[in-house]
C-alpha cells in the first residue's frame, strides 16, 4: 500500500516572521501517487513556490509531516536531506540553473557523481541517452551557457532524470519560455509519466499547463481549496 | 563522492576565476620565496659567526684554575665551626697548572660514547721579543691532528701549512695581528721567551687569522713537544683537555659530572659562550616572525578571492545542493581550491626560493676577519623549506576553511526564490 504514495504531505504549516507574522501555509496536506502527473496551481503569493521548496526537503522550517516514499524527514540531518534529494528527488527550475563552467553532458552527470551508483563511463551513456531522448544529444559538448533556453530547460530535465529518482519536481518550468518551447516541455513531461512512469509535481501558475496535466491541486492563501 | 569528481567541479570554479586564482597563488609563491630566502640567509649569517668562536671553543674544557681552596682549614676546624669567618682576600697555594695524570684521564674520556673526540693542549704565557721590546702573548701546544679534526684548526691558517708544525721542529704559527707588530715573514726566526724565563727561537712556518683581531694579536700556536720544551717542563705536561661531544647541549651537565669525577675544573661551551646562543636565538627569530608573517598575508589574500568567488558562485553552489550535495561535500570543493592554490603556490616558492638562495649565494663578498668566506652564506637546510611549506598548507588551509563554511551555509531556497 505504502509503495504506492510517492510524496504525503500531512497538515504542513508554514509562517514567515518577518517583519511580522505571516501564515504562508496552512494546514497543506496530500498525497501523490507513483505515476501521478499532479499540478500545484495558485495565484502569485498563494504559497505554492514555498510549499514545493518544503516538498523538496530544501525548507524544513515547517511543522507538520512530509513522507517521502514513506520515510519521514522531519528528524533527518542536513546530509540525509541531501541524499533524499540526490536519490528520490529531481528537480527543473523556473530559471535553468545549469552550471556554466560545465558542458551539458557534465551538467546531466553532477547529482549521477554526488550518487556514485554507476561508473563514470556508465553514468556518461545514460546522460547522454537522456539527452536523446530529449531531442538535444547534439549539445552534448556544448558548454552550459551557450544554450538557449528552451535547451537548457531540457538539458536540466535530463539532470533531474539522471539518478532515476522517486518524483520529479518542477516549479514554473515553463515560466521563462515561449508557448513553442512550453509545448515541448509539456510533451516531454507527458513522455516522462507515459514511457517512464515517472511521477511528477508542477508547480505552475499557467493554468492551460495545468489542465492538461492528471491532477490539479489549488492553493489560494496558503490552503488546498481544491484537489 | 568521489574525490575526482570533487575535484572536478573545484577545478572548473578555478578556472571560471583563473586570473584571481593566479594571482593568490603568486601571492602563496611570494611569500614562501622569500620566506626560504630570509631564513637560509639569516641561519647562514647565524652558523657563520657562531662558527667564528663556537667551532673553535671546545664543549669542554677541563683544566686547573688557580683558585684559592673553596674549603679552608679554618672552615674544617670543628673547633670554630659556630665563628664567622672574616679573613678576606686569601691567596691560592703553589699549584701547578698542570692536569695530573693526564694521561689516565685521557685514556677514560676516550672510552666515553659521549665524546666524539678530544685533543690535550697547553696554554701559556709567552712574550715575543722583538729587539729590546718584549710583546705579551699566548702559546698553545697542540696536537696539530685532532685540533684540526675537531676544531676546524686548518680554517683559519692564511698562510703557510699546519702539518709543518708537527714535521718541522721548534716551528711556530702566529697570529696575523702578531706578524704585522713584529715584521714576521714566512721562514724567519722568531725569539719567544716563557713566563719561566727561557728564551727561545722558533722558526714562522705559517699565519693564523681567527676573525677576532683581539686573539689575532697575542695568539701563537706550536706543537705539543716543541711547547713543552720552551716552557722547560716534563714530556707529558698537559694543562688542557679539549673536549667535543656528540651532542653539544648536554655539555653543561656533562661538565660538572667531569669536575667531580676527575677533580678538575670545567668549563661548558654554554657557560663559555652564552651571549652568542642568545643572539643567533633572537635573529631567528625575528626572521622566522617575519617570515610567518608574510605567509598570513598571502593567507588573507586567498581568503578574499575565495570570498569573491563564493559571492560569484552562489547560484552554483544552490544548484549543487538542491541537486542533493550536501553542505560537507560544498566546503570539500571549497577547501581542495584554496588548497590546490596553497600547493601551486608553495611549488613555486620553493623554486623561486632556492633560485633567490642561489643568486645570494652567488654575490662577492669578504670581510677580512671572516678567511673562509667570500660570498654571501646561505644555509640550505631543509627544515626552513618544510616549514615554509607546513605553514604554507596551514594558511591556505584555514584561508580557505572560512569562506567554505559559509559556502556550506547557504540557503538554496533562498538563491533560487531570489531570482
Amino acid at each position: 500500500m505504502e509503495n504506492t504514495i510517492a510524496l504525503e504531505a500531512r497538515s504542513i504549516y508554514k509562517s514567515f516572521n518577518d517583519p511580522v507574522k505571516i501564515d504562508v501555509l496552512k494546514d497543506v496536506s496530500f498525497r501523490v501517487d507513483r505515476g501521478e502527473y499532479a499540478s500545484i496551481i495558485g495565484r502569485s503569493g498563494s504559497g505554492k513556490s514555498t510549499l514545493l521548496y518544503i516538498l523538496s526537503t530544501m525548507d524544513t522550517d515547517f511543522t507538520g509531516e512530509l513522507l517521502i516514499d514513506g520515510i519521514g524527514v522531519r528528524d533527518k540531518t542536513e546530509k540525509e536531506l541531501a541524499a533524499i534529494r540526490n536519490e528520490k528527488i529531481g528537480f527543473v527550475f523556473q530559471f535553468h540553473y545549469l552550471l556554466n563552467e560545465f558542458t551539458a553532458l557534465k551538467n546531466v552527470m553532477l547529482p549521477g557523481f554526488k550518487l556514485n551508483k554507476v561508473s563514470e563511463e556508465e553514468l556518461e551513456h545514460n546522460a547522454y541517452e537522456y539527452l536523446k531522448d530529449l531531442g538535444i544529444e547534439t549539445l552534448a559538448k556544448k558548454m552550459a551557457y551557450q544554450l538557449s533556453g528552451g535547451e537548457k530547460q531540457r538539458v536540466a530535465i535530463a539532470r533531474a532524470m539522471i539518478n532515476d529518482p522517486l518524483i520529479i519536481m518542477c516549479d514554473e518550468p515553463t515560466g521563462n519560455l515561449d508557448s513553442k518551447n512550453a509545448d515541448i516541455v509539456f510533451n516531454i513531461f507527458k513522455g516522462l509519466t507515459e514511457t517512464y512512469n515517472k511521477t511528477l509535481l508542477v508547480v505552475t501558475h499557467d493554468l492551460d499547463f495545468a489542465k492538461k496535466t492528471g491532477r490539479i491541486i489549488e492553493l489560494h492563501d496558503g490552503k488546498v481549496v481544491s484537489d | 563522492m568521489r574525490l575526482k569528481h570533487l575535484s572536478d567541479i573545484a577545478l572548473a570554479l578555478m578556472l571560471a576565476r583563473w586570473k584571481q586564482t593566479l594571482v593568490a597563488a603568486i601571492g602563496v609563491t611570494f611569500s614562501i620565496a622569500l620566506f626560504v630566502t630570509l631564513l637560509g640567509f639569516m641561519e647562514g649569517l647565524n652558523k657563520l659567526l657562531d662558527g667564528i668562536v663556537l667551532n673553535r671553543t671546545p664543549h669542554i674544557r677541563l683544566y686547573n684554575d688557580i683558585q684559592p681552596s673553596k674549603l679552608q682549614p679554618i672552615d674544617i676546624s670543628k673547633e670554630f665551626k659556630n665563628y664567622h669567618n672574616f679573613i678576606s682576600s686569601v691567596k691560592p697555594g703553589k699549584k701547578r697548572r698542570e692536569i695530573y695524570n693526564a694521561q689516565p684521564i685521557i685514556n677514560k674520556l676516550e672510552r666515553d660514547d659521549r665524546i666524539l673526540g678530544l685533543a690535550p693542549k697547553i696554554t701559556d704565557q709567552v712574550f715575543y721579543n722583538l729587539g729590546n721590546i718584549d710583546l705579551n702573548g699566548v702559546i698553545s701546544g697542540l696536537e696539530v691532528e685532532q685540533e684540526a679534526k675537531l676544531f676546524a684548526f686548518s680554517d683559519y691558517i692564511i698562510e703557510g701549512k699546519y702539518q709543518d708544525l708537527q714535521t718541522i721542529s721548534n716551528s711556530i704559527i702566529i697570529g696575523q695581528g702578531v706578524a704585522e707588530v713584529i715584521n714576521a715573514k714566512l721562514g724567519d726566526v722568531v725569539t719567544v721567551t716563557a713566563a719561566g724565563g727561557e728564551q727561545f727561537p722558533l722558526k714562522v712556518i705559517g699565519f693564523f687569522e681567527s676573525g677576532i683581531t683581539e686573539i689575532d694579536k697575542v695568539q701563537s700556536f706550536a706543537s705539543l713537544s716543541t711547547t713543552r720544551k720552551l716552557l722547560g717542563v716534563s714530556n707529558n705536561y698537559i694543562s688542557d683537555i679539549q673536549i667535543k661531544l656528540k651532542d653539544l647541549n648536554i655539555a653543561p651537565t656533562l661538565a660538572i659530572e667531569y669536575e667531580d669525577l676527575f677533580s678538575l675544573d670545567a668549563e661548558d661551551i654554554q657557560t663559555a659562550n652564552a651571549q652568542f646562543e642568545t643572539g643567533s636565538g633572537v635573529r631567528s627569530i625575528i626572521s622566522y616572525a617575519v617570515g610567518i608573517t608574510l605567509l598570513i598575508v598571502s593567507g588573507f589574500g586567498i581568503y578574499n578571492i575565495l570570498n569573491m568567488l563564493i559571492y560569484e558562485k552562489m547560484d552554483t553552489i544552490a544548484i549543487l545542493k538542491a541537486t542533493g550535495f550536501a553542505g560537507s561535500d560544498v566546503k570539500k570543493i571549497f577547501i581542495s581550491i584554496s588548497l590546490s592554490i596553497g600547493v601551486a603556490g608553495a611549488i613555486g616558492g620553493i623554486f623561486f626560493g632556492l633560485l633567490m638562495s642561489l643568486g645570494i649565494d652567488a654575490i662577492p663578498f669578504s670581510a677580512p676577519s671572516l678567511p673562509t668566506v667570500d660570498t654571501y652564506p646561505i644555509d640550505y637546510g631543509i627544515q626552513y623549506y618544510s616549514i615554509a611549506v607546513l605553514f604554507a598548507m596551514l594558511t591556505t588551509y584555514l584561508a580557505g576553511w572560512l569562506p567554505a563554511k559559509k559556502a556550506s551555509r547557504v540557503d538554496p531556497v533562498i538563491i533560487i526564490r531570489g531570482k
